[in-house]
């Protein structure tokens, strides 16, 4: 880490007057393992690092990285960021973040045990869950993958405008994908257990969701075409809060490109909604002490009781709102600079379990999986239309397995139409976290 | 880029550990992306990335390291890395490796204008014509995003049966995105051109055509009405349309999918697959095209393979890995992201070939149904085969004709079921570029295919139903 810190302050200290500075340099230690039947398909073993630059000046900014920290590189990148300012357009609000006293929460995102733990012993704990998927359901007929994967990683930011920030983690991910037969169909499940040490991972819980999830759905039909209550299951629900929240981007926001522009104060959801973004919660997956540009990272509530309460801003959308950041610059990694994201969004739960949830519904569907995300969901017009297959839903009673279907309304009706919510929410490996949501007059295509 | 002595003790050091096969893979990259937002020239962005894989075999086993660092004392030690699945826990003797079979990559695409060459001041004038062109499309062109991209990858890849071979990758991409708002809300419209090749991409392509083009389809769509709901014919235009059968079948051929029986199309060589109509073949050859190369990353020469022919499954894709399983050749299908990466079977150009059919027949013959112009993207089960795949103009057929624009929605459908509805295939076939995710690596890869009607799919709207 301190090589990080030394290298990264080494190179605001070439800044020349009148310019601003900020280095960001990465590494990162990876271990990804693939096993099939009883056997390792592949192991990979690597370290990787890298450095990103960017300067600004006269409210122009350029940017550059390398894939490597070797020394004789160094001076190049910064050489290549200032010759890329020159052609950018002077933008008042250009500039670096600086510090605005908000204290960080420490949070502690590092366990020694990834790097300490021995190989074998992880390969065997997907050994382990191939192993337990396979005698899990007579139905299972091949697990395709069993993974083992982890990776611990260590960053610095340092600026010229008073920044200096380290962070590190660990995260362990144990993931497998099956194949269930009945004879007459066949159906597919994931399953998984993850964490910030191979230690906590449980491959009887990564085991008992991929079984249950590829074998809940043999038999499935297509089914009729209606509108539907449908019930988002916890996985399902984190990737539709992940579509809401790229709505309330600041920077989209600034730019027109938001569904919300304008609309703060307003009535957008229904009011047992309450959207935050918090990543000093340490139980959600990408929790940080800091943002991208090194401001502490902080709560933002974004949907009080129904009402937009507010957006999420890096420090450029910020000035340009007139606002404070929230501290939501998110990086994709050295290789890029760092615009508005979120880490850690979740919702106020609700106060029954998702089987309560059901049981209230007479004619709806449990969603337990979507596809076609990218394809089918517009942010900017808001319309949402996924391909979804689960569970219909009679007269509060799991019925039928439904596939090839698709539900669809819009990302505005959708909010307004959230009839439920479940008491339980489950951490989910991404920026958001899952809660059982009932949304009502969807439009289900299928027959 | 690499001393040959030193690839080659690289390997002989891996081989010693009592590998069956040893590869090495360097790869050094250089990129540059412009980027126009909100009528001004945001940032440029650049740099390099470079480094080496070294992929060690034994039986069925893989073991893979790598390093951005090309010193000899990196490169053992990415060797060692990947050795940890290898026999003997400790190198026994070095088994050299000579490089007898020498292979330059191929080279038609000749570009006459690498993108190094060009002075980035012209790249950022190219960004802002597109946006100027798009505002002036109409008052309701409210926002513009334009990016431009170039990339110059030189890769080695070297084993430990003697070849080594190299190939130079020139790719230029530039897209335009517009946001028009209307008193229905906003909508968008997208274009994007991409070539294997430099900055003579322009000779092709005007910029200012790309950004009118997607200027036009947001204001068109703010007029647009809600997709139907439920099972109809579609007729999908030629061009991205290809994204269809890369989901529907494309990836379903993958033999890595194949050798492990998680595709539908496991064990149906010589099973008509699909319409008699449809003849699909995967070409990494052809022209300038945006997944064509010289060698694939496995250092195989790109090679046309015919898949599907008149409805019949001929074959399907393949690596070295799966191909060595089946005591097989590689069909040129072995791709990775970078040397960070194991490489796997990838599709390249995939292409539904043109028929005999005219487009405006096509159309007129559909009493009723939906009309797609532009694909999105899409999303394929290979086990089951059920796809989903976006439409981003489309719309209504209504006695022939085409009538409404419609709101964007997603089509479901099954794969082989599918292609069995093909009944009408057009001649006018085009293609069009698109990056594919697969096992969390993206690809450039291209898609083409005419204008064809599918009897039956399911369109995920809200209207009806």
């Amino acid at each position: 880490m301190a090589e990080l810190v030394d290298l990264v302050n080494r190179v605001i200290s070439w800044a020349r007057p009148g310019e601003q500075l900020e280095a960001f340099a990465s590494w990162d230690r990876e271990l990804d393992a693939r096993v099939y039947d009883g056997a390792i398909e592949y192991l990979t073993q690597a370290e990787s690092s890298g450095l990103g630059v960017r300067v600004v000046q006269g409210g122009r900014q350029g940017f550059a990285y390398a894939g490597t920290l070797e020394e004789s590189v160094l001076r190049e990148v910064l050489q290549e960021a200032r010759d890329n300012l020159s052609f950018a357009t002077p933008d008042e609000f250009v500039g670096l973040c600086k510090p605005d006293g908000v204290l960080p929460v420490p949070l502690e995102l590092w366990s020694d045990e990834v790097t300490s733990m021995a190989t074998q012993e992880k390969v065997d704990l997907a050994l382990g869950l191939e192993k337990a998927i396979k005698s899990g359901d007579p139905r299972i007929s091949k697990v395709e993958s069993s993974n083992y994967a982890d990776v611990a990683w260590e960053a610095a930011l340092s600026s010229t405008a008073g920044i200096t920030v380290t962070s590190r983690g660990t995260g362990a991910y144990l993931s497998a994908y099956a194949i269930a037969e009945d004879g007459q169909d066949l159906r597919t499940g994931g399953g998984y257990s993850v964490g910030r040490s191979p230690g906590v991972l449980s491959v009887d819980e990564a085991a008992r969701d991929t079984v249950v999830r590829a074998t809940q759905l043999l038999g499935a039909q297509k089914p009729p075409s209606g509108k539907v209550v449908a019930v988002l299951d916890p996985r399902v629900s984190a990737s539709v809060l992940s579509i809401i929240a790229g709505t309330l981007s600041g920077d989209a926001v600034e730019k027109g490109r938001s569904l919300f522009v304008g609309r703060l104060g307003e009535v957008v959801a229904d009011t047992r909604v309450n959207l935050i973004e918090d990543p000093t919660n340490p139980l959600a997956y990408l929790a940080s002490s800091f943002d991208g540009e090194g401001l502490a990272c902080r709560k933002v509530n974004l949907i009080e009781n129904g009402v937009l309460m507010g957006y999420l801003y890096d420090s450029y959308s910020a000035r340009r709102a007139g606002k404070d950041s929230t501290a939501s610059a998110s990086r994709a990694g050295f290789a890029s600079t760092p615009g508005v994201g979120f880490r850690a969004i979740s919702l106020t739960p609700g106060n029954k379990s998702q089987d309560e949830i059901v049981s209230s519904i007479d004619r709806g569907l449990l969603v337990t999986s979507i596809s076609g995300v990218h394809s089918g969901v517009n942010p900017i017009s808001g319309d949402f239309s996924v391909g979804a297959e689960g569970i219909m839903i009679e007269n509060g009673q799991l019925t039928r397995a439904v596939k090839e279907a698709t539900i669809a309304s819009s990302i505005q009706k959708m909010l307004l139409s959230i009839v439920d919510l479940g008491r339980d929410v489950e951490w989910l490996p991404g920026p958001s976290a899952g809660v059982a949501m009932a949304i009502s007059d969807m439009s289900m295509s299928g027959a | 880029m690499i001393d040959q002595e030193l690839v080659g003790d690289t390997i002989a050091y891996a081989r010693g550990r009592g590998a069956d096969f040893v590869e090495l893979f360097a790869e050094d990259k250089f990129g540059l992306g412009v980027g126009f937002d909100d009528g001004k020239v945001e940032e440029l962005s650049s740099g390099r990335d470079r480094g080496v894989g070294v992929r060690v075999i034994n039986g069925d086993t893989i073991g893979y390291g790598y390093t951005s660092d090309f010193s000899r004392d990196s490169l053992f030690k990415a060797a060692e890395a990947a050795s940890a699945i290898a026999r003997s826990a400790i190198a026994t003797k070095a088994v050299p490796v000579d490089f007898a079979g020498h292979l330059e990559g191929p080279d038609p695409r000749e570009t006459t204008h690498p993108v190094a060459g060009i002075p980035k001041a012209d790249k950022v004038a190219l960004a802002t014509q597109a946006d100027q062109v798009a505002r002036q499309e109409g008052s309701e062109i409210v926002q513009v995003s334009v990016g431009y991209a170039d990339s110059h990858r030189s890769i080695l890849v070297a084993n430990s049966d003697g070849l080594w071979a190299t190939d130079s990758q020139v790719r230029t991409r530039f897209m335009v995105s517009c946001v028009a708002l209307g008193d229905t809300g906003m909508q968008t419209g997208f274009e994007v051109a991409a070539k294997t090749t430099g900055f003579d991409l322009f000779e092709d392509v005007d910029v200012a055509e790309l950004a009118r083009r997607a200027a036009q389809r947001a204001i068109a769509k703010l007029s647009a009405r809600p997709a139907p709901v439920g099972v109809m014919p579609v007729v999908i235009k030629g061009g991205s349309g290809g994204i269809l059968f890369h989901e529907a079948c494309g990836h379903g051929l993958e033999a890595d999918h194949i050798v492990k029986g998680s595709s539908v199309y496991a064990n149906r060589l010589g099973d008509q697959v699909a319409s008699k109509l449809v003849t699909l073949v995967d070409d990494g050859t052809v022209g300038r095209e945006w997944g064509t190369m010289g060698i694939d990353d496995e250092g195989h020469p790109s090679r046309r393979n015919v898949l599907i022919e008149d409805g019949v499954l001929v074959d399907y894709m393949w690596d070295s890995v799966r191909a060595n399983k089946q005591g097989r050749s590689s069909s040129g299908n072995g791709r990775r992201q970078s040397y960070k990466h194991l490489p796997m079977v990838r599709m390249t150009n995939t292409y539904i070939l043109g028929g005999n059919d005219r487009a405006e027949d096509i159309i007129a013959d559909t009493d009723h149904g939906v009309y797609v112009a532009k694909l999105g993207g899409g999303q394929v089960n290979t086990a089951t085969g059920d796809f989903v795949f976006g439409m981003v103009e489309a719309y209504l057929i209504e006695n022939g004709q085409i009538s409404a624009p419609l709101r964007d929605a997603n089509l479901i459908g099954n794969g082989p079921e599918v292609l069995g509805y093909i009944d009408r295939v057009a001649d006018d076939f085009s293609t069009t570029p698109g990056t594919c995710g697969k096992d969390g690596q993206q690809v450039p890869v291209g898609c083409g295919q005419p204008t064809l009607r599918v009897t039956r799919v399911t369109v995920g709207g809200t209207s009806g139903g």
